[in-house]
């Protein structure tokens, strides 16, 4: 089971909104390479796997995962703050505003809804593992996009945090190979 | 494995008096009598949880004692049969 604890895992203070910035950013929440996807992905496929060390892994940083939703939530929730009727219009936020208003809802960045055909649990530990490592460098790329868009040092320095989280996760699944 | 599972089996009924007092405090949050309750239940799940501990070993990564070792990861996971 599971329990909240009522903090982020690394500091989110965004002072200037920017729904432009919110609506390429839900990608992480909602979109085939998100925070989502990564915890469920997780969080189904450890019911598959034969060995402690792995089942460990994946309880660890599906749990982690959630965290990162949630971070990346908050940073969602601090770009679209009083948003004045011209700002909507003219960043192109609308498209979200007229569905969700400025609720948290996952989509991709194109606006495609979150779907489960985001991950795979194939009941397999080797595809299993090689899917992992994968999502997380498809992660990380996606982070370095934001990146490149990104140029407020406030959104820049927790998206770098999460960045560098999929890279520790990235070599933590690859362990399991070498260790048996 | 039977006395872990007695154990196992009280932490689990605390936890779900913690739980449902939870809830109910979160749209009662002055009653005096559930704030009381939450206290007593809370104090009687620190002691099973340290009993769990020293037996048995951790339910989460922080309550891994052993220096030697991470017993986190140790089998059984909660969705095994045990």
């Amino acid at each position: 089971m599971w329990q909240y604890e009522k903090k982020l895992q690394y500091p989110v203070n965004i002072k200037n909104p920017d729904p432009k910035m919110a609506k390429i950013i839900i990608s992480q929440l909602g979109g085939p390479d998100g925070e989502l996807a990564a915890s469920l992905r997780y969080l189904n496929q450890r019911f598959a796997m034969p060995y402690a060390e792995v089942k460990g892994l994946l309880t660890d940083i599906g749990t982690e995962e959630l965290a990162h939703v949630e971070m990346i939530s908050a940073i969602l929730y601090q770009l679209t703050k009083n948003l004045s009727t011209e700002d909507i219009k003219a960043s192109g936020f609308d498209t979200y505003f007229v569905d969700h208003t400025t609720g948290i809802y996952p989509v991709a960045a194109s606006g495609t809804p979150f779907t489960a055909t985001y991950f795979q649990s194939k009941g397999d530990i080797i595809t299993d593992l090689h899917e992992n490592m994968a999502a997380e460098q498809k992660a990380r790329t996606t982070y370095d996009n934001i990146l490149r868009l990104a140029d407020d040092p406030d959104v820049r320095d927790p998206i770098r945090f999460l960045r560098q989280r999929e890279i520790v996760h990235y070599q933590r699944f690859g362990e399991p190979y070498r260790t048996r | 494995m039977d006395a872990r599972r007695t154990l196992l089996r009280r932490i689990k009924q605390y936890d779900f008096s913690l739980k449902e007092l939870n809830l109910y405090l979160d749209t009662h949050p002055t009653c005096q009598r559930a704030l009381a309750m939450f206290a007593k239940y809370k104090k009687l799940r620190e002691q099973a949880i340290s009993e769990f501990n020293a037996k048995f070993g951790p339910l989460t990564p922080e309550q891994n004692t052993d220096l030697q070792r991470w017993d986190w990861i140790a089998d059984p996971w909660p969705w095994e049969r045990s």
